[in-house]
């Protein structure tokens, strides 16, 4: 059994009459040699470091982290005295993708997904989307394995690290998995599902990796909440019946063939972007000094 | 096509800050623990290329040292690992080196414990994913996700065939065999990589073939 294309799983699905969650839990359990069981229980425990890196995240002070301090803090803080805008989904989606990709940085335990750098953005936009839908935990593995699937397909299209495609293929994939993963929560078909993750990589592309400092901090912490919103604007749309027009796969190509394009500056060397400027190259020379081998 | 590891998109669970120079650096210096296969009470640790550069952001030293403390990826306890390692009697060094043309997240771990010591090279290859690409001196290609044995012998015609005898006999699943030596007739050392975990009697029988110098078994890790 295998997972190539956006195209050929839902084939599978159809071909088995199973759902998508399903088919991707027994590609996984083949391939491993292990049970749909297993693989379940397995990613309900995943479930669970997820959920727990945004408790603590939420709560860490950022003593660790070497430029940021205490992100997710500073938004429930906000939120508390009523200084935000928007609704619960919006504003949680924002707090548990903060929270996760502060955890991070401050060397707390997560789930990378696919990425540590891109660690928060499938936390905020489905575990936001879960509370507001009052989704059980079965409907929750079975969405996560959705959002893997998502990933398999991504990853065997395309690059997934920010070195070889830049941020789109870190903060932008992840956000297709999540927006993915909401609509399968949300009830949508296999189609919808690559739809909304076609247009929230649509809305990546391009997107480059620069990390000021070469730290997962500025701006990969606040790019992950940026990316959740968008998985959750994703989702909606395709719910509401609007084509990606693109199909996924590829939109993925399309991913690839930009990642190629783009400097080597502009993919994790720190070399380009943020990171080049005179802000960024002053914080990054004032950590050095202060860290020699 | 290799078929792509659910939990490898969903996952590795790790502590952070990068699954390539902090996660991968810990399995590199556990990969070492386990192959020294005793407490490390001494170690130098040479960091190559990006490892070298961005060492003190990613924290990888802290993470090859928890890994050396016998840590797994995703062990709470990391970001304390360097109080741990005082605690436990751990003295390392770090130094900057050139490796020459291998990957940019690489290291060289010279391991000592109270009988032995190694010297281990690797590369964390993405998404905490590890190679050993150097063992003892020796060529080899090792990722972590195979059972292995180890063995220093001498360069003698059919002793590779006597210890996958051994290894037939026993039932075990040999995916992949390196076999390497320093010149003809010298040292050499073959490293086998199983479907299957190999059991002690596997191992002592190894060890009666009159050419094999010394056997290790390794786990996965």
């Amino acid at each position: 059994m295998q997972i190539t294309s956006a195209s050929q799983l839902l084939e599978l699905c159809g071909e088995r009459n199973q759902s998508l969650s399903h088919v991707v839990a027994e590609y996984e359990a083949f391939r491993a040699g292990t049970t749909v069981q297993a693989v379940r229980e397995r990613m309900g425990e995943t479930l669970q470091v997820m959920r727990a890196s945004v408790e603590k995240g939420r709560e860490d002070q950022g003593e660790l982290s070497r430029l940021i301090t205490g992100y997710g803090r500073l938004f429930a803080e906000a939120d508390q005295k009523g200084c935000l805008l928007g609704q619960s989904l919006f504003k949680n989606a924002i707090l548990y993708a903060l929270s996760v990709g502060q955890y991070n940085a401050s060397l707390g335990r997560i789930v990378a997904c696919p990425t540590a750098g891109s660690c928060g953005v499938v936390p905020g936009a489905l575990l936001a989307a879960a509370e507001e839908l009052g989704s059980g935990e079965e409907e929750l593995i079975d969405a996560l394995l959705v959002m893997g699937g998502v990933g398999i397909v991504s990853a065997a299209q395309g690059p997934i690290s920010g070195a070889e495609g830049g941020c789109q293929a870190e903060c932008g994939v992840a956000s297709a998995m999540a927006a993915g993963a909401v609509v399968y929560l949300a009830g949508g078909s296999g189609e919808a599902v690559f739809g909304a993750a076609s247009l929230a990589l649509q809305s990546h592309l391009g997107l480059v990796c620069d990390p000021v400092a070469s730290l997962v901090e500025v701006p990969c912490v606040t790019r992950n909440a940026t990316s959740a919103v968008t998985a959750l604007a994703a989702a909606n749309m395709a719910l509401a019946g609007i084509p990606a027009l693109i199909p996924y796969d590829e939109v993925v190509g399309a991913m690839k063939a930009v990642g190629k394009a783009l400097p080597e500056s502009l993919r994790e060397t720190s070399l380009g972007g943020l990171a080049a400027t005179p802000t960024g190259q002053r914080l990054a020379q004032r950590l050095q000094e202060k860290h020699r081998l | 096509m290799a078929q792509i590891g659910l939990f490898d998109i969903v996952g590795p669970i790790m502590v952070g800050p990068s699954s390539s120079h902090t996660a991968g650096a810990v399995r590199l210096g556990l990969a070492a623990r386990k192959i020294l296969g005793s407490q490390v009470k001494r170690a130098r640790l040479e960091l190559h290329g990006s490892f070298a550069a961005t060492y003190w952001g990613h924290r990888t030293d802290v993470a090859l040292i928890a890994g050396l403390l016998g840590m797994a990826m995703d062990d709470e306890r990391i970001p304390e690992a360097l109080d741990l390692a005082r605690a436990a009697g751990l003295e390392y060094t770090f130094a900057q080196a050139d490796l020459g043309d291998v990957h940019p997240n690489s290291v060289r771990i010279y391991a000592e414990g109270d009988a032995d010591s190694i010297t281990v090279a690797g590369s964390s290859i993405g998404g905490g994913r590890i190679n050993i690409f150097e063992l003892n001196g020796f060529e080899v290609s090792v990722d972590g996700s195979y059972w292995v044995l180890l063995t220093r012998h001498r360069d003698t015609p059919g002793v590779i065939a006597e210890v996958t005898k051994v290894l037939a006999v026993h039932g075990i699943n040999i995916a992949l065999l390196d076999v390497s030596r320093k010149a003809r007739g010298s040292d050499a050392l073959l490293l086998a990589q199983t479907d299957d975990p190999i059991p002690e009697l596997a191992v002592e029988h190894v060890r009666r073939i009159p050419q094999v110098l010394t056997v290790r078994t390794l786990p996965c890790f």
